[in-house]
């Protein structure tokens, strides 16, 4: 309604009621000045926000003499591309951004499946004790990963999984899965009832009661839960680091963080590391934006 | 949620058992009757157990050792790791920096979050456009969605007290001496701060943006009819109406703050002189540089008893305020 008059404000009114309303809406919030010295603020603070980002586009693209002569805040005399060769050469780029594509990848999807099961059983199930589940689940969440690590080390060093991918799926499907659990369940035991006895009557046993009908059901809540598990275990940094001692199994952010105290990087290979870094979870966060948001706000209104 | 757990069981047990395998084979009738539902634990229960359970156990158990690690011999030594860890400077000196570290990720990003996000949607949403207090509300919240560790590796560089962006520009306006940011005891925890703060805005603004949304409008219109301005609306609607995400934030971000590791790990690795070191990273420390495994899995085991500590706290002043807010209704 706002937008279509804004779009129009040339042509004659279209409808005298529009018109008047929206006069009379500018009339009663229009306060002089004001509002522009406010939207002033609201930009100069997103504008400190980005800053960083700005500085590290425009020295990405900047030779190394063309940053000491002429500072981090002009514009590159010549694009350079060189830094951006050296990072993604250096650290074998396409290897971390597949290591980090599939251990995140499967620890969303297992961890997900994970959830699923355990809250079909708590939430929907009721099972005897499961306040105290539900407790033992809200706990885990809060445990620092300091106080997993050196046990989970020397178990992944005993099967064989230490400096693998693997470790890594099968420590945050878990670590992610208390979470989704907690969650899920909490959203299960709302469940309609009348729904699950229908289908009981229907002759449809447990399998086929989470499949066919708990599952469709509760499926946007899945799709926001495993969009978060994917980008949580893409962000960790902690345990791969711990895990991940060697080129070949590091994922994109423990890659940066080894090529920091190399003291031969220069300006651009840094920023150009920092770009190509940030790029994919740019990516994923513009194309779910959406389901972001509704995510990070159905999570803290009960 | 109470009701049908302590009805239905009865029923169960009170069905003749042969009713009850015949209503599961399918040929009886049939009523909702949970049951069994414990099959569908198991995988999630025994995944848990291997991958936190044990390790937790096995952690505290380390922690009543002196261990090197790896092969080397673990001797017995009872509470002395804690004993030690009452007079250890850097572990006191690690937990003061946790305050710092609740305050620069729980305090200021939630206030500054609550006045960005009433900004936006009481100025910007109405005066101007939703579209522009989308964009400005994705521009804030940029920073949490990243990895904190490469967000983390750009600020190193910016602060970098050679090449750093931040020293070259105050160079190029003629300041002769600046300061260096990461490596000067008393300027590292204030920009460690800073950086933090940078990261945590966002995160308080959206879901205060998504309270303000929830709020009945009416309220305020009521308000403003009786003469109230803006400030008065503020604090007699507002701060009231979203006490429930306030409260959400406060407890994720204090469990947060007391966690926090990566932005130090890339930032200053708790230095200079133990001015940033944090308890996580003191922990690091010791299991994998000191190879000091049962003093890191005691500070570990401290911390943990922390966070749980305080959050129980959290949550009970909520419960109470809560309970007072019904009485008062």
């Amino acid at each position: 309604m706002a937008a279509v008059t804004e779009t129009l404000p040339g042509a004659p009114a279209n409808g005298t009621g529009t018109d008047t309303g929206e006069r009379r809406g500018r009339d009663r919030f229009h306060r002089g000045p004001l509002r522009w010295v406010l939207l002033v603020v609201a930009a100069i603070v997103a504008l400190l926000m980005i800053a960083p980002f700005v500085i590290m586009l425009l020295n990405t693209f900047k030779s190394p003499d063309d940053y000491s002569a002429h500072g981090p805040l002009s514009w590159p005399h010549e694009f350079y591309t060189h830094g951006l060769k050296v990072f993604w050469d250096r650290v074998d780029f396409p290897v971390k951004l597949w290591n980090s594509i599939w251990t995140s990848g499967l620890v969303a999807i297992f961890g997900v499946a994970l959830s699923l099961l355990s809250a079909f059983a708590i939430g929907i199930g009721r099972v005897r004790g499961r306040l105290w589940l539900v407790g033992v689940f809200l706990l885990a969440n809060m445990l620092p990963q300091e106080v997993l690590i050196y046990p989970l080390f020397r178990m992944m060093q005993n099967i064989g999984l230490n400096n693998s991918g693997w470790s890594i799926v099968l420590i945050f499907t878990v670590i992610q899965a208390a979470f989704g659990t907690y969650l899920l369940s909490s959203v299960l035991g709302t469940f309609p009832r009348a729904l699950l006895e229908a289908a009981s009557l229907d002759g449809a046993n447990r399998w086929q009661i989470l499949w066919r009908v708990v599952f469709p059901v509760v499926r946007p809540t899945l799709s926001v839960l495993l969009i978060f598990f994917f980008i949580w275990t893409w962000n960790e940094f902690f345990i791969p680091l711990v895990m991940l001692t060697t080129n070949d199994t590091q994922t994109v952010p423990i890659a940066l963080a080894s090529l920091q105290g190399d003291r031969m990087l220069d300006v651009p290979t840094l920023n150009a590391g920092t770009l190509v870094s940030l790029i994919p979870t740019l990516i994923f966060f513009l194309f779910f934006q959406r389901t972001l948001t509704r995510g990070i706000t159905a999570g803290a209104v009960k | 949620m109470s009701s049908a757990p302590a009805t239905l069981p009865t029923q169960d047990s009170s069905a003749p058992p042969t009713a009850r395998r015949a209503a599961r084979r399918g040929s009886g009738r049939r009523r909702w009757v949970p049951s069994t539902y414990w099959l569908y634990l198991i995988p999630g229960l025994a995944a848990f157990v291997a991958i936190i359970g044990i390790p937790f156990v096995l952690n505290i158990w380390y922690s009543l050792h002196k261990w090197r690690g790896g092969i080397t011999t673990m001797t017995w030594v009872g509470l002395d790791n804690y004993a030690d860890l009452m007079h250890d400077d850097q572990f006191w000196q690690s937990f003061r920096n946790s305050v710092w570290m609740i305050i620069a990720m729980v305090i200021i990003p939630t206030v500054i979050g609550l006045l960005l996000a009433s900004l936006l949607f009481d100025y910007i949403g109405k005066h101007f456009n939703g579209r522009v207090a989308s964009v400005l509300r994705a521009t804030y919240y940029l920073p949490q969605i990243l990895p904190v560790a490469v967000a983390g590796i750009l600020w190193n560089w910016i602060l970098n007290a050679q090449t750093g962006a931040l020293n070259q520009i105050l160079h190029g306006i003629g300041i002769e001496n600046p300061p260096d940011w990461l490596g000067n005891p008393s300027t590292a925890l204030p920009s460690v701060m800073l950086v933090l703060i940078w990261i945590q805005i966002g995160y308080p603004t959206v879901i205060f943006m998504s309270a303000l949304q929830r709020v009945d409008p009416e309220l305020y219109e009521a308000a403003e009819l009786d003469g109230a301005n803006w400030w008065a609306r503020f604090r007699a609607i507002t701060l009231p109406q979203i006490k429930p995400e306030t409260f959400v934030i406060t407890l994720t971000c204090t469990i947060a703050a007391l966690k926090v590791f990566a932005p130090i790990y890339v930032l200053t690795r708790g230095g200079p002189e133990g001015s940033t070191l944090v308890p996580s990273y003191y922990s690091y420390l010791n299991f994998f540089d000191k190879s000091k495994v049962g003093y890191g899995a005691a500070v570990a085991t401290v911390l943990t008893v922390i966070i749980i500590v305080v959050a129980s706290v959290i949550q009970l002043l909520q419960n109470r305020s809560a309970r007072k807010e019904e009485r008062g209704a």
